[in-house]
């Protein structure tokens, strides 16, 4: 388990940079998370951050949230490029969504 | 005569039945199981008939030769589930009312929820092999076919028999190899996932195979839509594939029936409680295998082992009791990976699938995530236990709950 500072926070991270700790998010924290990975967040980003944190225990799938009536997968895409899923969740600050197969 | 009833007759509902009027009194407990199929496939054999090493007959049988004496069996459609009445109504206005309800009714492939998948090529170029029906059309589209871009492609997560579409691509690399055309079959693995599978050390291992036969593997690749003109899939992000043909495991959804009963999530699975296995919403529900949104793999392997922790629940629930029973996601896989191999696979909720032996530490004789001839014989066998003793519910000798010995942790 890895520490680091994210916006003047000493915070505990996993890895691959996702929070161990989901209730010590900040928007501050969100928003240095997401410059690293080169994200600018807009206020859409926010509504899809806010349905991913509230969906986070009933588990997270890019359909689910193409279905939140917020964005639609395209659109969840073009605000999180590359992997939607994966990003939009570390800027979240909440646990890494486990495939589970 | 109290009442319990059982919606779906596949794996699941099948052990519960034969389990059920084992244990309980016939003069206290009336038991009634519905599905609309007289059929029962074994779903494992269906990867095999592509390649013309099972046929129909192979994978086929009455459900009515395992539904034990003394347990009612419907066929029907289910209309739903009206749980605030404990009762649940039948095609055609019949209403089944219970004590106590088990949904087994399972998942499904629905292609209908990819744009494009069910066009023209659909069953001609285009091919699932979750149903016998597509498993027999691309039998017969294999033998005389002669070589190009095959593509197997994965829609969404989660789907039933998360190993198949690599078996499916390990046996197509035998195949062509036999046939004497593999240097003009090109295979590719499209795959939502970051890599070949979701715990590291099975990706780790299964990658290897894959490069070894020559598999090109194209992860992350979310499907949005297949273009029929042009032999395309299509990402939401804008990757293209082209395809000669394209094998499909389509988005997996569960039953129609409990989106009619307002039971399911966003694919129709029902929330249930991942360690009890009783309805999230519902005390005198309970939910087996596939239609469950439990976090393991959707799998008949699961399915027989949580058939035991529902079993020791029901009977907790019948007197009033406390649940005690408590399922650990245990999954056990084989993995055929061609020219008479497999490997194995032994995973739960918290541990990842590990190298060792199963189900004796040191002995095995299955080598877990090893390729081994033995763990191929393991699957070839499996199917006459399947139907002999699994269904049944008989006890088989391994282990309810996954057992750490035998695994290697580093």
């Amino acid at each position: 388990m890895a520490q680091k500072t994210i916006a003047g926070v000493n915070l505990e991270v996993t890895e691959d940079g996702y929070l161990e700790n989901p209730s010590l998010w900040t928007e501050e924290i969100a928003k240095e998370i997401a410059k690293e990975e080169g994200i600018e967040l807009t206020e859409k980003h926010f509504e899809v951050i806010k349905f991913i944190r509230e969906n986070a225990e009933a588990g997270l799938t890019i359909r689910k949230v193409g279905k939140s009536g917020i964005v639609d997968i395209k659109g969840f895409y073009d605000l999180f490029p590359g992997g939607p899923l994966k990003i939009s969740t570390k800027i979240a600050g909440i646990k890494k969504p486990a495939s589970c197969v | 005569m109290k009442k319990i009833l059982i919606l779906g007759a596949g794996t699941g509902g099948t052990i519960m039945a034969n389990k059920l009027r084992k244990s309980l009194d016939r003069e206290e407990w009336d038991i009634t199981i519905v599905d609309k199929h007289k059929t029962h496939y074994y779903q494992p054999g269906f990867l095999f008939i592509p390649f013309g090493i099972y046929n129909k007959q192979d994978v086929i049988k009455p459900k009515a030769n395992f539904i034990p004496a003394g347990v009612n069996l419907i066929y029907s459609d289910i209309d739903k589930v009206v749980a605030e009445e404990n009762k649940v109504l039948l095609e055609g206005g019949k209403v089944l009312n219970y004590d106590f309800l088990i949904v087994a009714t399972g998942t499904r492939v629905d292609p209908d929820e990819t744009p494009g998948l069910k066009g023209e090529l659909w069953h001609k170029e285009i091919f699932d092999f979750y149903t016998v029906e597509g498993a027999l059309a691309l039998q017969e589209y294999f033998e005389t076919w002669k070589g190009g871009k095959l593509v197997m492609s994965i829609a969404e997560l989660p789907f039933k028999c998360p190993v198949a579409p690599l078996e499916f691509v390990f046996l197509a690399d035998e195949y062509f190899t036999k046939v004497g055309i593999r240097d003009k079959v090109d295979i590719t693995y499209v795959t939502p996932l970051p890599g070949a599978f979701t715990k590291p050390k099975a990706t780790k291992m299964l990658g290897a195979l894959l490069e070894e036969k020559n598999i090109k593997v194209i992860p992350d690749f979310y499907l949005e839509s297949v273009d029929n003109k042009e032999k395309k899939i299509k990402s939401y992000d804008g990757l293209e594939i082209p395809f000669d043909v394209l094998t499909i495991v389509p988005v997996n959804k569960g039953d129609d029936m409990v989106e009619r009963s307002g039971m399911g999530d966003d694919l129709n699975f029902i929330p249930t409680d991942k360690h009890t296995l009783r309805s999230e919403k519902y005390e005198n529900i309970f939910v087996l295998g596939d239609a469950s949104n439990i976090p393991t793999s959707k799998a008949g392997s699961v399915v027989h082992f949580a058939a035991e922790v529902l079993f020791d629940n029901l009977l907790c629930a019948i007197k009033g009791r406390e649940l005690r029973a408590k399922f650990d996601g245990h999954a056990n896989c084989y993995i055929e990976t061609g020219f008479g191999k497999g490997s194995l696979i032994d995973f739960n909720y918290e541990t990842e699938p590990l190298p060792g032996t199963y189900p004796l530490p040191g002995i095995g004789p299955f080598g877990l995530l090893q390729n081994t001839k033995m763990n191929h014989y393991g699957k070839v066998i499996f199917r006459w236990i399947y139907w002999h003793m699994l269904l049944k519910g008989k006890e088989l000798p391994v282990e309810n709950h996954m057992s750490m010995a035998g695994k290697k942790k580093s």
